[in-house]
């Protein structure tokens, strides 16, 4: 058990290398950083002279380790456009993207499952007919046409809540955050319903699909050889072998809430992480776009790491030495 | 040519599939909506009313006309103007075409990719395998959408301006089509790994067949059912990645909008009210996903063997 | 009164094509304290009564008529919650694969509770009390120990022991046992026969083995019916329907069973089967395609085949330490030689590495030490591809399983022609199309099989196709690996007979891998015996059966089914050589 923690953590490490590879790529290669960074009029003495004192002439290697180094450590060097560290600017942005994908998450596992489970077991009741209809309804939208209707109804014609930014916030320490002021919370709500929609559907398809696999299957059969009351058999039995696959892609799927997390900080005007991000693409804004990357990469394989130990702690085939 | 393939109809007439399909409505119906839409988007050209891109024939005096059925509208534009001028029926259609294009293009590409490596790596093992599925293990830590916006802000970084313009497309399909490989290869390394120990692939071995002909003969086409049922869905998650990444700005090049462009462009003028710009677009976007995500879910329950 | 009473029993399923009846006005009884065979080829229909009595029968099957009286009452009219009811407290059931059967996610302890506190009044620490006696019944050693563990930490006999135990929990009054014994070993088999007898006769249960295994009816049944196509065809005690059966099917059918204490020319067919192929035309063999222009080259003095010291080892856990990985010899240095025109056999149980050595002597597998030599050449160092197709041209397979050894997407003509067409061993195409046909004629199938496809075959069929493939290439040598294990046994008789008939025209010699003695007996010259990859004994077959050296070899022979109880003088008249 502890041997596979253990290469999981070496696995993980080795993920964030090769990305901050990537990131570092990026970094060096595309576009002259130097010319990024100074005016027209800098001669080309004086930028040769920068390009030595920015250690750019070392070897690739020495590059890349002070790379690694610096990014450990939350220096991400200096924003091209914005002509401040990186680092202030993540500082500042990223409790709203966390709260926003925190809510988002929890919204789509506490909606999601139940759905899931209830489509499941009642395969031909009205209301699984319904939310499978809303769930066709929830994959096929894309989630910047979400966001714009929820606008379009609830900001612009019943004009209930706002349609940008993010409310009042408060600071706690180096947080703020939106979440303790009505408007806060406010202005949360449909972000919140857009980012969790797509990711709500797609658990209840999945748990669905694979409950009804479970349910097929010869153990099934036999405890209901057995005399086992139905709820039993779906609640003991069915359920908790339908979770431990669910488990694995389902926290796949959360890590990628903060991705998607850009589209709907671009429609509403969320000050986050995203929306940076998507600035700095098309202002071809390095140093910030090799930050998100790796940022976005670290809590991926965090919880990627969470997920796969979650994973054995469950399933007892992978705990104990089978014979 | 007629007489060789008259048999594989009666086949396929005869099939359960075809049997299945017949009695779903729900197929039904989208494979038609499915099929008026791509066939609109292919006869754009022949069948629009007007031409959005012609900017010689557009008349600002037409901007931000509303659609036919509201008095200030008129049915030479059935579904309005843009703030342009442009008709957004043109529009519409013309958009499909990029945004089919794109997504079958890019679908295509994964699937080719994603097929090939599935197959050598699960018919081979050993370190190709391992590598292969670590690459496919690293890729899978980012989410599709991510990568695809990396592909394409390096693209835009590289390359100088006007070329960026041209290749802006190609670009896309590459990113789109290199977020998407893996779901394929890691479905079709597990099937390989399944057909690659049975007995008639060792026959095949028996006889002295090599193992490219064995790939292509043997196990290429018992592996592919699950692959088209993940190309439905990988066709419908495409289309609407290239839409999200168009309405952000960083997708289709504006010589060459598609519906998700179309959806930013009228998404600043939602709040004074002229809805239609921005939703008519929505409404055709959906409608084609929606009809391919039923017909992928569809072809899925046919295909599964433990529900017949 | 007969304890279950089932009466004129009907079960239809519904399908795209019409309605498929299954069982047809079937009536059985069962007694307590007694052991009902219900026996049956595939498609007989066992299994759905099985299914039916308790209940479960599932979608689009349905009970069409008939009435199962339980003790005096009836079940099959009950409400669904009456029904579940009856399930396990008073009817126990038993499938075929305990790998499946039990959830891995729970202990053996919370299953049986669980169980036990559905249908008995008890509290929960006397059901866990229960569930530890329990599998000291069933013969599982430290059941305190062994009842907090989960399934997959159990062996494949010890599982079914505890679903037996599991069955039996609750004190019912009737198990339905669904081929318990199929998956297992044969010398697991044994075990848990003999457990299922034990328990049945102390606690006074009613048992129904459903099977398809004469060996098993012969071993522990009091009373046998006899399913033919969803028809009860005969039902009465064992001893009868073994020994002097009424009903023409059963007598064919016992007959085709492979003897194991003579050896005969030919198998006995089933001739009751109303598709029983016209029968082969004997070739013309020095006309015949397949005795033309055998390009063999010279043949070297000696055995055909030699095989030496070969030995396979498969790493199970690779790591980056030698010391950490995990290997299996599943041959260690197997030794024996082959003459020309002999058939060969190779017997062990399942692990004992007979198929692995058939795989190293074709080629499939590359040994990890020793050598095979064929004709004088040694196969395990040749490295020209040339003149290894050479050589794959004279050695051919055929496999066990007939659903997987036919690639589903091609039509028979393509893979009969696949080894035709690369070697390259007709002129053209037309001349191959001739070729294939003939094969199919040759195999029994008809030339008009060439334009289907595999599924469109029965199971023996399909074996036919493999052998005609494997003839394509008119080899010398035939590795015949366990052919007929995944057939009937009306079927297999068919299928030895085709294979014994091609070798004695063809002359060909014949590596047969089985692990059932009484077919090795009947087609075999000599014998090796395998256990755990090494090679035990080599004798001729007569020896072996009438005097066994080694103790395996004994253990082997005395678990053979004793079915001596079927007197089959008489029939012997009956049984067509054709």
């Amino acid at each position: 058990m502890l041997a596979f923690i253990g290469r999981r953590l070496l696995q993980s490490v080795l993920v964030m290398l090769t990305v901050a590879l990537i990131a570092f790529a990026m970094f060096r290669y595309v576009g002259d950083p130097i010319v990024s960074m100074v005016g027209q009029d800098t001669t080309e003495a004086q930028r040769a002279e920068l390009r030595e004192s920015l250690g750019l002439n070392d070897p690739f290697v020495v590059q890349y380790a002070r790379f690694v180094s610096n990014a450990a450590q939350g220096n991400f060097g200096i924003s091209y456009r914005q002509r401040q560290p990186v680092s202030d600017l993540i500082e500042q942005r990223l409790p709203a993207t966390l709260e926003l994908s925190f809510v988002s998450a929890l919204m789509a596992l506490a909606f999601g499952i139940p759905m899931g489970i209830y489509t499941a077991l009642r395969r031909h009741g009205v209301l699984s007919r319904a939310f499978m209809a809303l769930s066709l309804a929830g994959i096929s939208l894309p989630t910047f046409l979400i966001g714009i209707l929820l606008i379009l109804v609830f900001s612009v014609q019943l004009r209930w809540l706002p349609s940008f930014g993010r409310g009042e916030v408060i600071a706690i320490g180096g947080w703020t955050t939106g979440l303790l002021t009505p408007s806060g919370l406010a202005a949360l709500i449909l972000p919140a319903i857009t980012l969790a929609l797509f990711q709500m559907t797609l658990i209840m398809r999945l748990v669905r699909a694979e409950m009804l696999e479970i349910l097929r299957a010869d153990f099934i059969k036999f405890a209901r050889a057995r005399g086992l009351p139905q709820r039993l058999i779906n609640f003991r039995h069915a359920l908790k072998n339908t979770l431990v696959p669910v488990i694995t892609i389902t926290g796949l799927q959360l890590g990628s809430i903060i991705a998607f997390a850009i589209i709907t900080e671009t429609v509403f005007q969320w000050p986050g992480m995203g929306l940076l991000f998507i600035q700095a693409i098309s202002t071809v804004d390095i140093p910030v776009m090799a930050a998100y990357l790796v940022l976005t990469a670290f809590f991926f394989v965090l919880i990627n790491l969470i997920v796969d130990i979650l994973y054995v702690v469950v399933d007892p085939r992978l705990r104990v030495q089978s014979k | 040519m007629i007489a060789r393939l008259a048999p594989l109809f009666a086949r396929a007439a005869d099939s359960d599939l075809w049997y299945s399909f017949k009695r779903t409505p729900s197929a039904v119906i989208s494979a038609v909506i499915t099929l008026v839409i791509v066939v609109g988007a292919l006869c754009a050209p022949f069948i629009a009313p007007h031409n959005p891109f012609d900017l010689a024939s557009l008349n600002i005096m037409d901007a931000n006309t509303p659609p036919a059925w509201n008095p200030e509208g008129t049915t030479d534009f059935l579904l309005g103007t843009d703030d342009q001028g442009r008709d957004i029926l043109s529009a519409i259609l013309y958009g499909s075409r990029v945004s089919l294009f794109v997504g079958f293009a890019s679908v295509l590409f994964s699937m080719v990719l994603g097929v090939s490596l599935g197959l050598i790596s699960g018919y081979v093992g050993g370190r190709v395998d391992s590598i292969i599925m670590r690459i496919a293990d690293v890729q899978l830590s980012f989410p599709a959408i991510l990568i695809a916006l990396l592909i394409d802000g390096v693209a835009r970084g590289l390359l100088p301006r006007d070329m960026h313009d041209q290749l802006a497309l190609y670009v896309l399909i590459f990113a789109i089509g290199i977020s998407g490989w893996v779901q394929y290869a890691r479905t079709v390394r597990g099937s390989t790994m399944v057909e690659r120990n049975k007995e008639y692939v060792q026959a095949a071995k028996l006889i002295g067949i090599g193992p490219l002909t064995i790939l292509r003969r043997h196990i290429l086409p018992n592996v592919m059912g699950p692959v088209l049922v993940i190309a439905t869905i990988h066709l419908a998650i495409a289309i609407i990645t290239e839409a999200t990444l168009s309405f952000l700005g960083v997708g289709v090049p504006p010589t060459a909008p598609s519906l998700g462009t179309l959806i930013r462009i009228g998404n600043s003028y939602l709040f004074s009210g002229m809805w239609w710009i921005s939703i008519f677009p929505g409404i055709a976007l959906v409608a084609l996903v929606l009809s391919v995500n039923l017909l992928g879910d569809w072809l899925r329950d046919a295909l599964n063997p433990k529900l017949r | 009164m007969a304890l279950l009473d089932i009466a004129r029993m009907r079960i239809e399923f519904a399908s795209r094509r019409g309605t498929l009846v299954a069982v047809d006005g079937v009536s059985l009884s069962l007694d307590r304290g007694e052991i009902l065979g219900v026996v049956g080829e595939s498609g007989a229909g066992k299994s759905t009564i099985g299914n039916a009595v308790i209940g479960l029968l599932e979608y689009p099957g349905r009970l069409a008529g008939g009435e199962v009286h339980l003790d005096g009452q009836r079940i099959d009219t009950l409400s669904e919650s009456d029904k579940r009811k009856v399930r396990g407290r008073r009817i126990g059931m038993i499938f075929q694969d305990p790998l499946t059967s039990l959830d891995p996610l729970q202990t053996v302890e919370s299953q049986l509770v669980e169980t036990m506190l559905v249908h008995l009044d008890l509290s929960h620490a006397q059901a866990q009390q229960r569930a530890v006696d329990l599998l000291r019944q069933v013969g599982i050693d430290q059941p305190e120990l062994r009842v907090k563990q989960y399934p997959h930490q159990f062996s494949g006999g010890m599982r079914q022991r505890v679903v037996i135990a599991l069955a039996l929990c609750c004190e019912p009054e009737i198990i339905i046992a669904d081929e318990p014994t199929t998956a297992l070993d044969v010398s697991i088999q044994a075990q848990i026969l003999d457990l299922l007898r034990k328990l049945c006769k102390e606690k006074q249960v009613g048992m129904i083995i459903i099977t398809h295994d004469m060996g098993v009816i012969a071993d522990i049944t009091d009373r046998v019916a006899v399913l033919y196509r969803g028809k009860l065809v005969e039902q009465g005690p064992t001893a009868k329907i073994l020994g002097n059966p009424d009903h023409p099917y059963t007598r064919s059918l016992i007959s085709a069973v492979p003897r194991p204490d003579i050896k005969l020319r030919r198998f006995p067919l089933v001739t009751y089967i109303e598709d029983v192929k016209t029968p082969v035309k004997p070739m013309d063999i020095a006309t015949h395609w397949l005795g033309q222009r055998r390009d063999f080259g010279e043949h070297v003095d000696g055995p055909l085949v030699q095989v030496q010291d070969i030995g396979m080892r498969f790493v199970l856990k690779s790591a980056f330490l030698v010391r950490h990985r995990r290997t299996l010899d599943a041959v260690k240095q197997v030794n024996f030689s082959i003459a020309q025109g002999e058939v060969f056999g190779l017997v062990g149980e399942s692990g004992s590495g007979k198929s692995t050595v058939a795989r190293l002597i074709s080629g499939l597998y590359t040994p990890s030490g020793g050598s095979v030599i064929f004709n004088g050449t040694n196969l395990t160092t040749l490295k020209d591809e040339k003149r290894m197709n050479a050589f794959r041209r004279q050695i051919q397979m055929v496999f066990q399983d007939p659903f997987s050894s036919l690639n589903p997407r091609m039509r028979v003509l393509d893979i009969v022609a696949e080894p035709i067409r690369f070697h390259k061993l007709a002129d053209n195409e037309a001349q191959t199309r001739s070729i294939v046909s003939d094969l199919l004629d040759v195999v029994g199938l008809g030339a008009s099989a060439a334009s289907r496809y595999p599924h469109e075959f029965s199971g023996g069929q399909r074996q036919r196709i493999c052998i005609a493939r494997a003839l394509a290439t008119r080899p010398r040598f035939l590795i015949c690996d366990e052919p007929t294990s995944a057939l009937d046994v009306s079927i297999q008789a068919q299928i030895l007979n085709l294979l014994k008939d091609l070798q004695e025209q063809l002359g060909l010699t014949m590596l047969f891998i089985s692990h059932d003695l009484p077919v090795i007996r009947q087609m075999c010259d000599r014998v090796g015996v395998m256990r755990h990859g090494e090679l035990l004994e080599v004798a001729d077959t007569e020896t072996l059966f009438k005097s066994p050296q080694h103790e395996y070899s004994r253990h082997l022979l005395n678990l053979m089914p004793q079915l001596q109880a079927m007197s089959r003088e008489s029939l012997e008249i009956e049984a067509t050589t054709v």
